[in-house]
């Protein structure tokens, strides 16, 4: 069965269809990317899975149980994390604490919860930033400590908005890794929106492409790139090349 | 922690021992220091850890003293049991005005502007209210039951404990909330609510705990503060700048931390006195010759501190606060 299941869903805002009937399904232990244009809805579709808007239409399962509806903080208790695309940390709590925050939702005593970030601090290279408070990172590791935050959740399925944008070539190598290893290791699904398509074509095994608001294509990576649709409206010529 | 552990020791220690050394007058103005302490700590739980402005916690202040002044001079209630109903409306009142603001999203300065009004309500209901004496003040009978510590009656000597033990207490439980889960979601939802929601935090709740505590420990405050004065003016207890007193402790000893209203009330109340006394000695009788040095001192400092005296003191100092 499918870790997290989108049935038709749609929102509007006013008169702009964000998302329009866009449905997909992710296996679990899979690493699935959501992929378009600026503006075809992908940060509006991740909303409304994770529950910050209800949907106009539709249906969203994870694991068997309808969320649409549900309030985020439920929708996180449940095992889904996500991470903004415009990082939001706590910018005036130290790396450690932000990270304990999340860990405090499974691991009420706040020591424990200090411990168990340690863990996932040293995973995602922060540990040695633990002290600062979040608002002095450098963008790359603030992207890294949104990771670790919702990581530190202990979710069954991760929404990772753009982790990657801004980083250079040896970061965004250096986060393929790492969030390799958390899918793995960790069985973590991990469905992501992402424009580096160097790092979609080496993590997901399934790649779906949205084009104002609607599905136009899905598939593995090489199918879609080749999808003449996908190329039109989103790669453009010179990926053919 | 060995050194900071030593030095709280060492602070209560002397505290404790110090009325010995003190005056009438000293003493009633250390009273003063304490219930400031109290109150500063009382708001910061607010402001301080959940990132909720208040600009009427007088209302809760007035409300303690009302209630169980009430209580104590009609049905000849003891206050160490008024208090408890004392708390009751506070918290009561206080998740009323939260429900309120949290379900229309009242929030930043309009919710600020929500808990002025509601001071202002209280102040303009309790003028009217004959029960508790109305315009004319609500007064506490002195005579014949000095001693009477289980009703609270006795000076400043005795208001002297009291009010140390309060400011005590409250500094200790601020302490244990700041380290305990709650107090890391407050903090959270402090930073950035929209991100506390999305690793599971359930806003709404964080906020109205956070309004809860405040609310009761304000309601203590006003339950000292009504049988140590033996008087309470309702054009006084719930006017704006009663307000503003509370608030001027933890803000310039350091809004958020655990000493910053304690620091605060040991500079600014003696700061105070003084310079009723230096205006006297000058010969300056002008009313609001008082307020006009008082600001003056306060811009100095928060020009000098602006993120608050305590955090820079203790960065010199070099010891920690509430990090595990």
């Amino acid at each position: 069965m499918s870790l997290l299941r989108v049935e038709r869903v749609t929102k509007r805002f006013r008169g702009l269809v964000a998302v329009d009937a866009v449905s997909l399904e992710v296996e679990k232990g899979a690493i699935f990317a959501v992929i378009g244009p600026n503006g075809a809805g992908k940060t509006t579709l991740f909303n409304l899975i994770a529950g910050v808007y209800p949907c106009d239409d539709g249906a969203v399962y994870f694991d068997g149980a309808r969320i649409d509806g549900m309030a985020p903080e439920a929708v996180c208790a449940l095992g889904l994390a996500r991470t903004f695309q415009i990082v939001r940390p706590f910018p005036g709590l130290t790396v450690h604490e932000n990270v304990a925050i999340g860990a405090m939702l499974r691991q009420p005593k706040p020591q424990a919860a200090f411990a168990e970030a340690e863990e996932v601090l040293r995973k995602l290279d922060l540990w040695d930033r633990r002290a600062q408070t979040a608002a002095s990172l450098t963008l790359p590791d603030r992207k890294r400590l949104e990771v670790a935050r919702a990581l530190a959740t202990r979710p069954g399925l991760l929404l990772l908005d753009e982790v990657m944008a801004g980083l250079r070539p040896t970061e965004t190598d250096r986060m393929v890794e790492i969030l390799r290893m958390i899918n793995r290791e960790e069985g973590v699904t991990i469905v992501l929106i992402e424009h580096v398509m160097r790092a979609v074509m080496a993590l997901a095994e399934q790649v779906h492409v949205l084009n104002h608001g609607a599905s136009i294509a899905e598939g593995s990576p090489r199918e879609v790139t080749r999808h003449p649709q996908v190329i039109a409206s989103y790669l453009g010529a010179e990926a053919l090349g | 922690m060995r050194r900071e552990h030593f030095l709280l020791g060492l602070l209560a220690a002397v505290l404790l021992a110090l009325p010995l050394a003190l005056d009438r007058y000293q003493t009633s103005v250390l009273v003063l220091v304490f219930l400031a302490a109290y109150m500063g700590q009382a708001w910061n739980v607010m402001m301080g850890f959940a990132g909720l402005l208040s600009l009427g916690h007088a209302l809760y202040l007035g409300l303690g003293a009302y209630v169980s002044a009430a209580l104590f001079v009609h049905f000849g209630l003891s206050p160490l049991l008024g208090l408890f109903v004392a708390v009751l409306i506070c918290v009561g009142v206080a998740m009323a005005i939260g429900a309120l603001s949290f379900q229309f999203r009242i929030e930043g300065v309009y919710f600020a502007l929500l808990t002025i009004a509601f001071a202002e309500v209280a102040r303009i209901g309790f003028d009217h209210l004959k029960w508790t004496g109305g315009a004319g003040g609500f007064f506490l009978s002195v005579a014949g039951s000095q001693g009477q510590w289980w009703n609270l009656r006795g000076g400043p000597l005795f208001f002297y404990y009291v009010s140390l033990a309060m400011a005590a207490a409250a500094f200790a439980l601020c302490v244990a909330l700041r380290r305990s889960k709650l107090g890391y979601q407050w903090l959270a939802v402090r930073e950035d609510a929209e991100a506390a929601r999305a690793v599971g935090i359930d806003v709404t709740r964080a906020r109205m705990s956070a309004v809860v505590v405040s609310a009761a420990m304000s309601a203590l405050g006003g339950v000292a503060h009504v049988f140590y004065y033996n008087n309470v003016f309702s054009a006084q207890i719930f006017d704006m700048s009663r307000s503003i007193d509370i608030m001027l402790a933890p803000i310039i000893g350091g809004i958020g931390t655990l000493f910053g209203p304690i620091l605060g009330a040991f500079i600014l109340i003696p700061l105070g006195e003084a310079l009723i006394h230096a205006t006297q000695a000058l010969g300056i009788n002008a009313p609001g010759a008082k307020a006009v040095f008082f600001g003056l001192a306060l811009m100095i400092i928060i020009f000098l501190a602006p993120s608050g005296i305590w955090p820079s003191l203790r960065k010199r100092l070099g010891i920690g606060e509430g990090k595990p």
